[in-house]
């Protein structure tokens, strides 16, 4: 995977980080990061910004991740652009939601970088 | 529902969930810090004073304490980023709380019912020892002691109904 621009929202700074790194472990070659603490400011980001990736968790200050995909859909640079969520939220109820809003994945904290691999590649391949 | 899953059901003994808790932990360690935790026995006490907190509302109300001290967190901190302890610098409250934050909701979510029916806190960190914590419950916390890097850490769940 070549040249992805990739979002990441998390109101952990240090999560964010560990995000990138098991993106890049998971042979993704990363040309962009943009990170936001919370939907809020990912919406803002994304008025000016294009990316071909947004990984999101849900719990966060200001607004959460399950609203911030509502809201995607009316932001015209993230118009088809998948989402996966990582979070620690990981029921069955929470995994329906968030898909039923828009997420194309979803990963639970704690994570692997085969399981982010696992999860990614076929959303950035079209194939989820 | 899973019938093997332990349940929230009413009457149930919360000592069962003290091997949940213990595993919710390891696997945090495992998967998030590529380190595995080991048994404490008698080792010296040592000064905990880093203090991380998580809060749980809903079916099943409490706080999660995650306590070390500071040269495991700086540890902790810095094999989660994949960087040198000396270059941790003020990241140590945010791994610190995101650690804790990752047990509360691996555990919670061991448990049949509480995956939907608990919410968790935002983290908090405390650095220090010079404080009290007042519980609002006569029952006692649930405790796993562990060794991280041959260092005790001690993880408390009190719960308050």
């Amino acid at each position: 995977m070549d040249n992805v621009r990739a979002l990441i929202v998390d109101d952990s700074s240090v999560m964010r980080k560990i995000v990138e790194r098991s993106l890049r472990q998971a042979g993704i070659n990363l040309t962009e990061v943009f990170e936001a603490g919370n939907g809020a400011e990912a919406l803002g980001l994304l008025a000016e910004k294009r990316v071909d990736l947004i990984l999101c968790d849900i719990n966060m200050p200001v607004m959460d991740g399950l609203e911030f995909i509502k809201q995607l859909s009316g932001v015209a640079n993230a118009k088809g652009t998948p989402v996966v969520m990582i979070t620690t939220e990981g029921s069955e109820s929470h995994v329906v939601q968030a898909l039923s809003c828009g997420a194309r994945g979803y990963i639970r904290k704690p994570f692997t970088a085969d399981q982010v691999k696992e999860h990614v590649i076929p959303v950035l391949a079209g194939k989820s | 529902m899973n019938s093997s899953t332990p349940s929230l059901a009413a009457g149930v003994s919360h000592e069962k969930w003290i091997p949940l808790l213990e595993l919710a932990t390891r696997e945090v360690f495992d998967l998030m810090l590529s380190c595995q935790l080991s048994a404490a026995g008698a080792e010296p006490e040592q000064p905990r004073n880093i203090t991380s907190m998580v809060g749980l509302a809903g079916q099943l109300c409490g706080v999660l304490t995650l306590r070390c001290d500071s040269k495991s967190a700086t540890l902790m901190t810095s094999k989660m980023l994949g960087v040198a302890p000396d270059e941790v610098g003020g990241q140590l409250s945010d791994a610190i709380g995101e650690i804790c934050n990752m047990v509360a909701g691996n555990f919670k979510n061991k448990i049949a019912g509480l995956g939907d029916g608990c919410m968790l806190s935002p983290p908090t960190v405390i650095t220090g020892t010079d404080y009290s914590m007042h519980s609002l419950t006569d029952a006692p916390a649930l405790e796993v002691k562990l060794l991280f890097e041959g260092t005790p850490i001690l993880i408390c769940l009190e719960i308050h109904g």
